[in-house]
């Protein structure tokens, strides 16, 4: 069978079927996403085992909630308009799709951003990489998270220039809606990071 | 039986931002219960409550794990539920432990 004759068919049902009935490209990200819950549980656990090993460095006092809280809308509402992007490619419109897709960039921009600033005043405040386990094991994972982030970051600006020159259109929306589970995977660590390392031991 | 999720219902916009909007709330009424400073044999466990309110919202709305096929449901709480199994192995060792 000739390339020509396969091409279209790959581009109308972009996610091919397994035998289970399901898309490839979206059991591999739940496969993914699965194996990444075991990651992300570990470090928080490891976490936990640290929280009282604060040598003589600052404990969770430092933390500045109103801050994080902020932060923490910031990427809840980025998982929204991640989903009202979906559902412009899926609707066909992609003027929309475009706003809604930079829109989330942004908005996980703003995250990091904000977590970036937030380990500026760690670092003043003396709490470092080295400083004791507690906050060797908070900076590895807030860290990861955060590159986490970083890459989702790259992902949606690809998706939104690969929209404005046409490589994606509604018919690969399924792409769109893989993007999505990531983005929304790492807003539910963020989710029980913030009550787990910061609310909790701060309270 | 096949498990297809090709024609998988999926949320509209209004209910996305319904969604979004109790989100809020919620995280909210995290900060609130903060801020008041009550005890924390209270607090914590309203605070891991509100915790799973959020993170259930999120996965069986935003990410469609409830209209989707059970094989996905299947995949993510495997995981999941491991994760959650380590977390519950840590906690027993500091409860029951040596002190």
């Amino acid at each position: 069978m000739s390339a020509e004759a396969v091409t279209p068919e790959v581009t109308a049902h972009e996610g091919h079927r397994t035998s289970l009935g399901v898309s490839n490209t979206k059991l591999a990200i739940w496969t993914f996403i699965g194996s990444e819950c075991l990651f992300f549980g570990a470090l928080i656990s490891t976490h936990l085992i640290y929280v009282n090993t604060r040598a003589d460095g600052p404990g969770a006092e430092i933390f500045d909630i109103p801050f994080t809280s902020v932060s923490t809308f910031v990427l809840l509402m980025s998982s929204l308009a991640m989903v009202l992007a979906l559902a412009a490619i899926q609707a066909g419109d992609m003027r929309r799709f475009r706003l809604w897709i930079l829109s989330t960039g942004l908005l996980g921009a703003v995250f990091l951003a904000g977590q970036i600033y937030e380990y500026t005043v760690f670092f003043a405040e003396g709490a470092t990489l080295p400083t004791s386990p507690y906050w060797s094991s908070f900076f590895l994972l807030t860290g990861f998270h955060g590159v986490h982030v970083a890459f989702g970051i790259l992902m949606l600006v690809a998706a939104w220039a690969s929209s404005m020159s046409g490589r994606l259109t509604s018919a690969q929306s399924e792409t769109v809606e893989n993007l999505g589970l990531y983005w929304h995977f790492v807003d539910i660590v963020w989710i029980l990071l913030f009550t787990l390392v910061y609310l909790i031991p701060a309270g | 039986m096949a498990e297809h999720d090709e024609d998988a219902y999926h949320p509209g916009t209004g209910e996305y931002i319904q969604i979004g909007i109790i989100l809020a709330v919620l995280t909210a009424i995290e900060v609130v219960l903060y801020f008041l400073g009550i005890d924390q044999r209270i607090s914590t466990p309203a605070l891991l409550a509100l915790t799973a309110m959020k993170f259930l919202l999120v996965v069986f709305w935003f990410m469609h794990l409830r209209f989707d096929t059970p094989l996905f449901r299947r995949l993510f709480f495997t995981g999941a539920g491991l994760a959650g199994s380590v977390f519950a192995a840590v906690g027993a060792i500091f409860y029951f432990g040596p002190q």
